[in-house]
């Protein structure tokens, strides 16, 4: 009997192949706005092809290569190779190898990293709020986000794909780590300074 | 040896089971082009996958198309102006892959913005993520989204 269910389990296993989305995937959560925060600055300058070329520079600065760019719709995407080698947690894989020999041992290996970068003008973050009666008494609220004419706003978003040494793909997450993006910022606002100032 | 029996017909009931199953899965055809994706018809998906906005304005449109994408997460893969296309990708875990274009309506009064969905290696046809989406995207852009007749 024991035998007959494990095999049906088997059974649903490999026919079920289907796994949900998970519900909040496409919902806005409580942290939209933290994280809205963490990843975009203002930057009180006038050409957004400028921030752009700005952009690029610390991209290629912090070694990423560029993948993909549309100036019109302001977007770099950018993208790097590198180790993923952690000394922590290799230790603990010498420790798991002398104890269940060297099949059990994975540690993380290499990685990708990608970057995209968004650029839009700066809007107010209070929308105003207008209704207008029209000549036919017809009623129309305006509840539009009004550019502010000056500035640009940049989001940058990183994530990662790691992979263990033996080629499998471990881990694939969103990076959202505020001091990254900070010293992100921090490179921006230089870049963009030395460019305003000619220095090659 | 009657247990023994039972056992190896269990196991050979399970293999038999196992391949009605696995046949009965899709074959490449219907895997490249997703034809039998729920029984949906492509009428009924494009209604899922698509709403229409009260704009004239493309740029502004995938502007917000974009910045919804960063918002819930995605990072952007690639994006064309002139075919009014956004590819993105969320990484939690799982891989979901998005692409949204926006194209002018037949009207020349609205948008027409359609998504499509890709989680791990499954389409998306289930409704309710779509819908997900589409409040969240006319959250950004301050306008409603109607569905597309």
């Amino acid at each position: 009997m024991k035998k007959l269910i494990s095999c049906i389990a088997i059974t649903g296993l490999l026919a079920g192949c289907v796994q949900p989305i998970p519900p909040e995937a496409l919902q806005f959560q409580g942290d939209t706005l933290a994280n809205r925060q963490i990843q975009a600055r203002k930057y009180e300058i006038k050409s957004e092809k400028e921030l752009l070329g700005a952009s690029s520079s610390v991209l290629q600065d912090m070694g990423f290569n560029l993948d993909e760019s549309n100036t019109t719709l302001g977007l770099i995407v950018a993208s790097k190779s590198r180790d993923a080698t952690d000394g922590g947690q290799i230790a603990g894989a010498i420790l798991l190898g002398v104890l269940f020999g060297a099949a059990a041992v994975n540690y993380d290996s290499k990685q990708t990293i990608r970057a995209s970068l968004v650029t839009k003008p700066a809007s107010t973050n209070n929308p105003i709020d207008v209704t207008v009666n029209t000549k036919n008494g017809k009623q129309i609220k305006f509840d539009q986000p009004v550019p502010e004419g000056k500035g640009y706003v940049v989001r940058v978003t990183f994530q990662r794909l790691v992979w263990n040494q033996r080629g499998v793909l471990t881990k694939i997450e969103g990076i959202n780590d505020a001091d990254i993006y900070q010293e992100f910022y921090e490179k921006l606002s230089k870049s963009i300074f030395l460019q305003a100032q000619n220095v090659e | 040896m009657l247990n023994k029996r039972i056992a190896f017909r269990a196991s050979l009931f399970a293999i038999a089971l196992s391949t009605a199953l696995l046949t009965g899965c899709q074959t490449m055809k219907e895997r490249v082009l997703d034809s039998s994706a729920d029984g949906q018809t492509s009428v009924e998906l494009r209604a899922i996958q698509s709403r229409s906005f009260d704009t004239t304005d493309k740029q502004k449109t995938m502007r917000t198309v974009i910045a919804t994408l960063q918002d819930l997460g995605f990072v952007v893969d690639k994006a064309d102006l002139d075919l009014g296309s956004v590819s993105a990708t969320k990484l939690n875990g799982y891989a979901l892959r998005m692409t949204v274009t926006v194209r002018p309506g037949a009207s020349g009064k609205n948008m027409i913005v359609r998504a499509n969905a890709q989680y791990n290696s499954k389409p998306v046809t289930d409704p309710k993520p779509y819908q997900d989406f589409f409040v969240s995207l006319q959250k950004s852009l301050f306008l409603t989204a109607n569905n597309v007749d």
